[in-house]
Formats: C-alpha cells, sequence, structure tokens
C-alpha cells in the first residue's frame, strides 16, 4: 500500500511537468504587459485582440478543419487497410504490407515532408490545402491501422465463420461482426490521427505554398518575431477547447464499455 | 477462398502504399542523383562521405535523439506502469494525451518564455537566491524541451503494453517466491518489451528531424539531420544534397526499424496463426 502512496507521487510529479508550461501559457494571456515576465495586472485585452484578427480566426478554423477531414478519410482507409492486412494469410506479402505501412510511422518528418514535396512538384499538384490534405492522410493513415489491428487479431475467427455458416453476406458481416468489435480501436485510430494533424508542424511547413497556412506554421513565423500575448490568448482558447473535446470522448467510452458490460462481456 | 468479392474496399489503402508510400520515397532517392543544376551527378554522395562536418552533424544527431529517446523512457515507464493501476485510468490516460492536443509550436513558445532570462524558471531559482542562468539556446533545454513533448507518445504504447499483461503471471511469480525486482524484470519487462520498442520507435526518429526546435530552444547551436534537410530543401534550394541526407536517414532508419520490430512481429504472427 505504501508503495502506492510514492506511485501517485510521481504521477503527480509527471502531471505537474506536463501541465505547468501549458498553464504557464495561458496564465500570461491574462497579463496586462507584453511580455511573458512579470505578471503584471488583470486583463482580458489579448483575448479582444484575438476575437478581432480575422486572419488568426480563419486561420484557427483551416486548421481543425484540416485535421477533422483528414482524420475521417485516414480513419475509413485504414481501417479496411487493417482489414486487408488481416486477411493477408502469406507471412512474407503480410509483413511486407506492415513494413511499408510502418514506413512513414517511422519515417522523420522532413523525410516525409522532403519526398512530398518533390512528389507534388513532380505530379503538378499546386502547393495549398489540397497538398497539406493530401499529406495529412497520408501520414494518418499507418497509425489508423496499428490502432486498429490488434482489435481485428481478438477476433475469434469462429464468430466469422459462424456467422458466414447463419448465412451473414459479407457486407453483413462487416456491419454486424467487425465493425462492432473493431470499434474501439476505429476511435483510438480517429483520435490519434486527428491528434497527428494538430501537431503537425514539419511536413506541413513542407508543402504548404504561400495561400494556406495552419497554425502551427503561423505560430512559428510569429514566435521568431518575439513573444506576443495574442499568441498566449490564443493558447487558452486552444486548451479550453481540447478540454471540452477530452470530456466529451470520454463520456463516450465511458457509454461504450458500459453498454458492454450490460450485454455480459465475454 | 471465402470472400472475394469486397477487394474495392482495400483499393484505397493500396493505392496510399503506392502513391504517398512507395513513390515519394523512390523520389528522394532519385533526387539525390542530381546536382542543383539538374544535372546526374554522384557527387552529392562523395560530398556527405568526405567531408567531416556532414558525418560529424549525423553522429551528433543521432546522439542527441538517444539522449532524448532515454530521458522520455526513463520518465515514461514508471508513470505507465502506475497509471495501469490507478482507478479511473482511461481518464488519466485522456489527461496525459490532452498536452499533445495543444500544439508542438505552441510548447515551444511556451519555454521561450519559461527559460527566458527574466522568465519563470529564473524567478523561481531566484527565490533560492540562485543568480539568473542563461538556460534558453542551451542543450540541456533543447533535450528537455524535447522530451517534454515525447512523452505522451511514448507512455501511450507502454501502457498499452502493460494492458495486455496477464496479471496472473505477476501474482504467479509473487506466489511462487519471486521478489519484487525479479517479478519486474523476469515478468514485467519481459513481458512489456514491445510497448517500449514501438514508444521507442514512436519517439527516437521523430527526435531526429525536430528543426524547429532547434531554431527556438537550441538556438542552432544544435544542428540535427532534419535541420540539414530543411534547410537544403527551403533555404538553399539544394534539392539533390538534401535528398543525398534524407537517403542517409531513411537506409539507417530502415535498419533500426528492421532491428526493433521485426523478430517480435514474427513471434506474435506465429502465434496468431495458431
Amino acid at each position: 500500500m505504501r508503495k502506492f502512496k510514492w506511485g501517485h507521487l510521481y504521477l503527480v510529479l509527471v502531471f505537474i511537468m506536463l501541465y505547468l508550461p501549458i498553464f504557464y501559457l495561458v496564465g500570461y494571456s491574462f497579463s496586462d504587459g507584453e511580455r511573458m515576465s512579470h505578471f503584471t495586472g488583470f486583463t482580458f485585452r489579448h483575448y479582444g485582440e484575438l476575437f478581432n484578427d480575422p486572419r488568426m480566426i480563419q486561420i484557427v478554423l483551416d486548421t481543425l478543419l484540416l485535421a477533422l477531414l483528414s482524420a475521417l478519410i485516414a480513419t475509413i482507409v485504414g481501417s479496411f487497410g487493417a482489414m486487408a492486412i488481416n486477411r493477408t494469410v502469406k507471412p512474407v506479402v503480410r509483413n511486407t504490407v506492415l513494413s511499408l505501412n510502418n514506413i512513414l510511422m517511422v519515417s522523420p518528418d522532413v523525410i516525409i515532408g522532403a519526398s512530398f514535396l518533390i512528389f507534388f512538384t513532380a505530379l503538378n499538384v499546386p502547393l495549398g490545402f489540397l497538398s497539406v490534405l493530401l499529406s495529412h492522410i497520408a501520414f494518418e493513415i499507418p497509425i489508423v491501422v496499428l490502432m486498429v489491428l490488434p482489435r481485428l487479431k481478438e477476433l475469434p475467427g469462429t464468430m466469422l465463420d459462424a456467422a458466414q455458416d447463419l448465412g451473414a453476406t459479407n457486407f453483413q458481416v462487416l456491419r454486424d461482426v467487425i465493425l462492432p468489435f473493431i470499434t474501439p480501436g476505429i476511435f483510438s485510430g480517429f483520435f490519434m490521427a486527428f491528434t497527428y494533424s494538430l501537431d503537425d508542424f514539419a511536413v506541413t511547413f513542407f508543402v504548404t505554398g504561400n495561400g494556406f497556412q495552419t497554425l502551427a506554421v503561423e505560430i512559428y513565423a510569429r514566435a521568431r518575431q518575439g513573444i506576443s500575448l495574442e499568441i498566449n490568448a490564443l493558447s487558452g482558447v486552444m486548451f479550453l477547447f481540447a478540454l471540452l473535446l477530452v470530456v466529451g470522448y470520454y463520456f463516450i467510452q465511458q457509454g461504450q464499455s458500459a453498454r458492454k458490460q450490460k450485454k455480459g462481456g465475454r | 477462398m471465402r470472400k472475394n468479392s469486397n477487394v474495392a474496399f482495400y483499393v484505397p489503402y493500396v493505392l496510399w502504399l503506392a502513391l504517398f508510400v512507395i513513390a515519394p520515397m523512390l523520389l528522394i532517392f532519385y533526387q539525390s542523383f542530381f546536382d542543383i543544376n539538374g544535372h546526374f551527378t554522384l557527387g552529392n554522395y562523395v560530398t556527405y562521405f568526405q567531408s567531416g562536418t556532414y558525418l560529424a552533424m549525423t553522429f551528433n544527431s543521432v546522439w542527441y535523439a538517444f539522449l532524448i529517446t532515454a530521458v522520455t523512457l526513463l520518465i515514461s515507464y514508471p508513470a505507465a506502469y502506475i497509471l495501469h493501476y490507478m482507478k479511473h485510468k482511461q481518464l488519466w490516460l485522456l489527461l496525459i494525451i490532452l498536452p499533445t492536443w495543444i500544439n508542438l509550436l505552441l510548447k515551444a513558445y511556451a519555454f521561450i518564455g519559461i527559460f527566458g532570462r527574466d522568465g519563470g524558471l529564473n524567478n523561481f531559482l531566484g527565490l533560492f537566491g540562485i543568480v539568473p542562468q542563461q538556460l534558453l539556446f542551451t542543450d540541456a533545454a533543447f533535450i528537455f524541451v524535447a522530451a517534454y513533448i515525447e512523452i505522451p507518445f511514448m507512455i501511450l504504447p507502454i501502457f498499452n503494453g502493460i494492458e495486455e499483461l496477464d496479471e496472473g503471471l505477476i501474482n504467479a511469480s509473487r506466489d511462487l517466491g519471486a521478489s519484487p525486482w525479479q517479478t519486474f524484470t523476469k515478468v514485467t519487462w519481459p513481458l512489456t518489451i514491445s510497448g517500449v520498442k514501438s514508444g521507442v520507435q514512436a519517439v527516437f526518429i521523430p527526435s531526429l528531424s525536430l528543426f524547429m526546435l532547434t531554431r527556438l530552444i537550441g538556438g542552432n547551436r544544435v544542428i540535427t539531420l532534419g535541420t540539414a534537410i530543411e534547410e537544403h530543401f527551403l533555404t538553399t534550394m539544394n534539392w539533390g544534397m538534401g535528398s543525398t541526407i534524407g537517403v542517409v536517414l531513411i537506409v539507417a532508419m530502415v535498419i533500426i526499424m528492421f532491428l526493433t520490430g521485426e523478430r517480435n512481429k514474427l513471434k506474435k504472427g506465429g502465434k496468431h496463426h495458431a
């Protein structure tokens, strides 16, 4: 029991380390100064500036749209990809596909960015929203596959056989047996993909032209010019948004496991 | 033998493999044989392997990535382990993931404020009578901030690995008289090593390419392979040399992947085919 208390203390320290910089960042958004040191008086002024900055609002909306759209498409493609891998019987083919799948997972961002830049230039794809969207989908697919595949592996083959023996069509097997079983994996895959998109800077930096900016690229440009507390205000808004999403996600998950328990589990 | 009608579902995935995995890799390889004027040459490789600067930079970059991974793993493994035994662990896990939704750049920007000359950390140290230190633009700051950013990506796979661990094995080990340390080294660690491996993969290789952190936090003192590639592509527009460094990185990466992943996967595959 005593060991557990030490464990809790350690975890608290990790959480402090994870959150202190974020609170520091958000805290100074209320400071009536222009710098991120020596808090001087409380104000909402920087939030006012932020909400009256149409360029910034447009960039935030673009970034969110990009993350949602790319994560959605990547989840669909990746889930079916995982099913394809799972169905492959030959170990050689299976391992080759898995290795290929993992290439973008383990590739450094700059390699992805640089090679995509060459790719888009070779195909004459204009650099902008389209090139960024395609890139984000591309680097999100493997994480979806990796999240869905373990669930698929746990799916007992006897269940599929039973469904087919009982006369289910392929589509019915997919809809009524496979999909419900792998839903947790799909959800985690979608959220990881969404996270990757919001978090990405390097790939976007390479393949975006002048027309389209994501938040990360814009912040990089501004941070190099020095500190502006408008960015801190933006962090405050983003943090609140992330918090709301997490709470929503948590309740969805709780609902799911409750339903599973009601059914009697396995 | 059974099911062959719904191949259409897999087409997008296969297309993705061809267009966005294989084609770009071939293109970067192809590009590495061209000089800045578009002439075919092997010169880029000659330059890379003959110049001490490029080789030293490569070594440095790998060394920093190793340090970042080590620090991250050291912090993450105990955290994931303790998380496993928490009530409401899914909620705690989400709180670990939450910071990854704050953009990477915002976090780097926060550290510019914290590590600044009159920033938060120096003010805090001042309470103990320590004079303000130069914290920003140091190697330690670079490694710390990089580790800070990577921690959630390390905790998550390790946590999943521990979740898969059969609790009965640990109890059995204890009942058979193993000390907690023996249980850890002989049971827990070997059975969660696959989670650690995916965590290391998820942290080590991205660490080679943190080019904006080298600018904002490392103050251009640390030059990683990522920084070099970014400069060749976007500043000097020497795509050939940039691609050459990229190819070297890809080769190293494939080796790392082969060493950490494959053997493990084969073992797992065997089990599931049975």
